[in-house]
């Protein structure tokens, strides 16, 4: 399991509005592409200082692919970031207030306490 | 020394700017009485007559990330631009800039040290809505200089509810330790029950009003003991998955002191979260 890389992914996404609407188009390709040049970069150090061993694992590849934000979830995900940036692609879509977050609640309600451990 | 001339703890409602200044239809009809209760919460600084304020938040993954993650931190530096992209995009809040206080910060950046904490520090920090949330509500001028102390209430592991408590008590020794003849307010912002990206979001009330209701009797009352009695790291996950932001809460009554009844209490019920309230005069009675 790397949550950490998934926080990653979210967090560097979340925070450029070109990388959030790419991922809203282009899941796949936009997580194909971060994974090859951007996951191993350490923030504020420069390519050439940047780690060797970060890479998802198959399933979670696949659920950011897949804008799974349940699978996400039950990862351990930092569902703060997870949320923030679903909210930036998704709750456009919606036209009821809040219609996006209440569905996104929903979609997890067959979790029960204890949540899937965060720390990371 | 400098005299503590108000001690406030808020929840910080992203929504309030956008729901206060909006009108015609897209004026939700919570936001009146929302504004009426926040000009009453408003008066309470104002008649204290503070001169600068410390301001107790959180980032929330915004200049800290998992890969340097501070559990807490002073701000010391002459400015501190505010608010990030995702704020704007998600809540509409305006970017600001903060006039800092920096010799209050070195002051307690020093002393706390020596106190026992290891404090982190920051000479550029963009501050986020957990501290411009409480001076758009609070002190919508802007005027005054503050020292902003970010606490980790959001990447495990998580410091426990006592430290919280302690380091309050600490800042509270430590503006009034501090050799100036200016009136300081502290001010901190946390939250109640709150769930953000689980199934228990955005329902009509908060996530867990019993607890609401238990967690606002502990401030008003002071009642640090019974609190601490009763939550732990662990029991905060039952309320909401970010209860832990009550630990800023936590951090506040160990400012205003055990026992300490607060002055002027509010809540207001909302949708997702419950608002609080609440301002401690530390004399005694009103300024």
């Amino acid at each position: 399991m790397s949550k950490y890389l998934l926080n990653k992914f979210l967090f560097t996404v979340d925070r450029d509005p070109e990388l959030v609407e790419r991922y809203r188009e282009d899941p796949r390709g936009t997580v194909d592409w971060w994974e090859s040049t951007q996951a191993n970069l350490i923030l504020n150090c420069h390519g050439g200082e940047a780690s060797t061993w970060l890479r998802f694992e198959d399933a979670e590849r696949e659920a950011l692919a897949s804008h799974d934000y349940v699978k996400l979830f039950e990862m351990g995900a930092h569902p703060f970031l997870t949320l923030t940036l679903f909210i930036a692609m998704f709750e456009r879509d919606y036209e009821e207030p809040l219609g996006f977050q209440k569905e996104y609640a929903r979609k997890l309600g067959h979790m029960s306490l204890p949540y899937p451990d965060i720390a990371t | 020394m400098a005299e503590l001339v108000a001690v406030i703890a808020s929840t910080h409602h992203p929504f309030y700017y956008r729901a206060s200044t909006a009108t015609g239809e897209d004026r939700p009809p919570f936001a009146d009485e929302w504004v009426r209760k926040v000009l009453a919460f408003r008066e309470t600084l104002t008649r204290a007559r503070p001169d600068v304020l410390v301001m107790v938040g959180s980032d929330h993954f915004h200049q800290f990330w998992l890969d340097n993650m501070p559990q807490f931190l002073v701000g010391k530096a002459p400015f501190y631009d505010a608010n990030w992209y995702n704020e704007e995009r998600e809540f509409g809040l305006p970017r600001m800039l903060l006039t800092g206080q920096e010799d209050l910060s070195e002051h307690i950046l020093r002393e706390g040290i020596d106190a026992g904490f290891d404090l982190a520090f920051s000479n550029e920090l963009r501050i986020d809505h957990s501290i411009t949330c409480p001076i758009i509500t609070l002190r919508p001028e802007n005027d005054l200089p503050i020292v902003p102390i970010y606490t980790n209430i959001f990447a495990p592991p998580l410091p426990r509810p006592k430290r919280f408590v302690e380091l309050g008590r600490t800042i509270r020794q430590l503006v009034e330790s501090w050799p100036s003849d200016l009136r300081v307010a502290v001010i901190g912002t946390g939250h109640l029950s709150l769930e953000l990206g689980g199934p228990r979001q955005f329902g009509p009330h908060g996530p867990d009003p019993e607890f609401d209701a238990k967690a606002v009797e502990w401030i008003a009352n002071g009642d640090i003991e019974g609190c601490l009695a009763e939550v732990t790291l662990d029991s905060l996950h039952k309320p909401g998955n970010a209860t832990h932001g009550f630990m800023d809460f936590m951090l506040m009554m160990g400012v205003a002191g055990e026992g300490e009844k607060a002055d002027y209490v509010d809540t207001y019920d909302l949708f997702h979260t419950m608002e609080a309230y609440f301002t401690w005069y530390p004399r005694g009675g009103r300024p």
